[in-house]
């Protein structure tokens, strides 16, 4: 077993995208994400990295020149949060349409107003049908693996889809894990160059982003969501293919000690190692039955798994870290619904906010949402969501 | 002059990198300044361009105008996509990913709605990080694409259609943005205005433009039959007229130094130019005399410039 390194996550997303051999990043600073490119242009300064760092005027602009890079034929890599990403909106939803496989890591953080730099998932969720693949990373080692098996899904021919790395702002970002690094080759022999299908070349002339006329644009759209859809048996592929090779083997729905459980806890991010214990508690000393699921994949999302996981669950509690303002739920907790409204002998779904601009949400917390889910379910309580932790 | 330009044009390149068929409206000058400058650059150049006239009338799949590689991504990032294009091309080559032996310009192009309004800071962004690369400004002095409504970079005393001329207003109150003053307070190496109505003079600067190591910039002043209300025969001497009148000088940056491209002894009165065309055609005599003295004004301070840097 490889030696473990003490290192900040965001220092060890950075060496991700250096084995990588990314050939392009553009960033522009923004809380929590700074530590990752300031690392990287250290490491392009230093020559450890042979790559184009173009330092942008905004985060719209940093989107567009990882467009102008990637349609060159550039292995491209940014990263941004929050107040970035809001403003990389537009050129967010034009990437996945061009079939550019950038890779961007989200240091997930509140979005104004109030302005506030702690973590929640508002960020991400704003950005929801942009058309990118949505992964979560729950620690440091995961954030260094999954970013490098993002490269190898973009990329894939397959796919050719942007993807989105997310990492709780903080509460990962500035925190310093131990680390189990791949060597160059054993990146290598993982990831291959990234070979373009199509580039920006005057050898063989394309036109890329033309007009989408009635007649057609609807077909592009059909295209492009079908090309997310079946882009999760590429991923689930690949995560087979990294914990064949290196032994940490990943899924799109992770479980915990959910067998014989009755109610689940259902988390994406780093809250779910947070649940874990919480689940231990109750497992081991108050004899609950009780288990955790904990969401990697949030795009494409991956139903038929989740149903599958859920089969003979009488009370499922999801917790989401954003609100859809006025909604049927939170982003998850209502996307979950949705997901088993037609099966049979759905379990009850209790939809909870909780831990929203870097509130803590602690093992009680946890505890507590596990006994208010299995009471709303005696009750059969009807709700759109509950927030937990705020002081009314 | 225009005997000269009659017989030169023979010796213009044959080749066309922007085919026929496209949809640009009847007499669109802007068309024929990007032919222009497609025939200049040969085959060996990429394009990023702005949403906009330029890019609806040439790209409308499955038909495409254009034989080079192009690339539209929105409205006010031509500059940062084609930072990322020329980027990406410098970094793939010293990887040995791209051929090497090719010398391949970067364009970037956009009207004025997408350069001197929405675009501008993703420009100064690119100009200011040093791409090597040359942008080109195509303007026809408002949003035509969406329907004549006003830019800063209308011309005062135009009538548009959210500046129109009433009993309360002669139309757009504000002084044309100089953009190209603004592109040249980046030091870049190479700064221009350019105009169809002078083919061999665009195409010269559109070489320098090429030629120069760093970013570029070339403001192409594009009569609109459509939005100015001109007839669209007139779109080539209406672009002659606005540089006779000194409403357009002709005239170039290189390394700092100014100096005028196209000069004539004697001026036309604005009025000449602004007469043909109805989105002036409201303006009382106070008006034009108004745009007279500015006009003056801004030939004149051209011109210290000029001998500033000859001295």
């Amino acid at each position: 077993m490889a030696k473990k390194i003490g290192i900040e996550v965001s220092l060890a997303i950075s060496e991700a995208v250096k084995l990588a051999d990314v050939d392009a990043i553009a960033a522009y600073p923004i809380t929590p994400q700074t530590h990752i490119v300031e690392h990287l242009s250290e490491l392009v300064a230093d020559g450890d990295l042979n790559a184009e760092f173009i330092p942008v005027e905004s985060e719209h602009s940093a989107m567009s020149v990882c467009a102008g890079t990637s349609a060159a034929g550039a292995r491209t890599y940014t990263a941004t949060s929050s107040q970035g990403l809001a403003l990389m909106n537009e050129i967010l939803f034009i990437i996945p349409a061009l079939r550019l496989p950038v890779v961007m890591t989200l240091a997930n953080r509140s979005l104004s107003g109030p302005i506030s730099i702690w973590n929640d998932h508002s960020d991400l969720m704003s950005v929801r049908d942009t058309g990118w693949i949505s992964i979560f990373a729950e620690n440091g080692q995961e954030a260094f693996d999954l970013t490098l098996q993002s490269f190898k899904i973009a990329e894939d021919h397959r796919v050719m889809l942007p993807i989105n790395v997310n990492i709780d702002g903080f509460t990962l970002s500035h925190v310093i894990e131990p680390h189990e690094f791949l060597s160059q080759e054993e990146v290598d022999s993982f990831l291959p160059p990234y070979d373009p299908p199509l580039q920006l070349n005057p050898d063989k002339p394309v036109s890329m982003g033309m007009v989408g006329i009635p007649e057609i644009y609807f077909e592009a759209k059909k295209a492009q969501d079908v090309a997310l859809i079946e882009s999760k048996a590429v991923i689930k592929e690949v995560f087979q293919e990294f914990g064949e090779k290196f032994g940490r083997t990943y899924n799109v729905i992770e479980s915990y000690r959910a067998e014989d459980a009755e109610t689940l806890l259902l988390t994406m991010g780093s809250i779910g190692e947070t649940a874990m214990e919480a689940i231990d508690i109750m497992k081991d000393e108050q004899g609950k039955k009780v288990g955790l699921l904990r969401l990697r994949l949030w795009r494409p999302f991956p139903v038929d798994e989740l149903r599958e996981l859920v089969k003979g669950i009488k009370t499922l509690a999801v917790i989401d870290r954003a609100v859809s303002f006025g909604g049927t739920g939170a982003p998850v907790g209502g996307e979950i619904r949705s997901a088993l409204y037609s099966t049979e002998d759905r379990p009850y779904v209790a939809s909870f906010i909780a831990g929203l601009g870097g509130r803590d949400v602690t093992i009680k917390d946890f505890m507590d949402m596990v006994n208010l889910a299995e009471k709303m379910e005696t009750e059969q309580e009807v709700h759109e969501y509950k927030m937990i932790g705020v002081r009314e | 002059m225009d005997a000269l330009n009659v017989y030169a044009a023979k010796l213009a390149p044959q080749q066309e990198s922007l085919a026929p068929g496209h949809r640009a409206c009847q007499g669109c000058a802007e068309l024929l300044a990007v032919r222009l400058v497609a025939k200049t650059l040969g085959q060996d150049f990429i394009i990023a361009n702005a949403t906009g006239c330029l890019e609806i009338v040439t790209s409308s799949y499955p038909h495409s105008a254009w034989k080079v590689p192009w690339i539209h991504v929105a409205f006010e990032n031509a500059a940062a996509v084609a930072s990322g294009v020329e980027a990406g091309i410098k970094i793939l080559k010293k990887k040995g990913k791209y051929p090497v032996d090719r010398d391949i310009k970067i364009i970037a192009q956009a009207g004025d709605g997408g350069t001197v309004d929405i675009g501008l800071q993703a420009l100064s962004g690119a100009l200011e990080r040093g791409h090597d690369f040359m942008y080109i400004c195509y303007d026809n002095e408002a949003y035509m694409n969406t329907g004549i409504q006003r830019s800063s970079s209308t011309p005062y005393g135009a009538s548009t259609t959210t500046s129109p001329a009433g009993t309360e207003s002669i139309g757009q109150v504000t002084m044309k943005k100089n953009v190209v003053e603004i592109a040249a307070a980046h030091d870049i190496p190479y700064v221009a205005t350019a105009s169809p109505s002078y083919p061999f003079d665009l195409m010269e600067k559109v070489r320098k433009g090429a030629e120069a190591k760093g970013p570029a910039y070339i403001h192409v002043l594009a009569p609109c039959p459509t939005g100015w209300r001109l007839a669209p025969n007139l779109a080539l001497s209406i672009g002659r007229l606005a540089v006779e009148t000194k409403v357009f000088p002709l005239y170039e940056i290189e390394n700092g130094k100014y100096r005028m491209t196209v000069s004539y002894k004697n001026h036309r009165p604005v009025i000449d130019y602004l007469k043909p065309q109805g989105r002036f055609r409201h303006l009382k005599e106070d008006n034009i005399e108004f745009i007279q003295q500015y006009v003056d004004a801004s030939y004149e301070r051209l011109l210290k410039k000029i001998e500033m840097s000859e001295g």
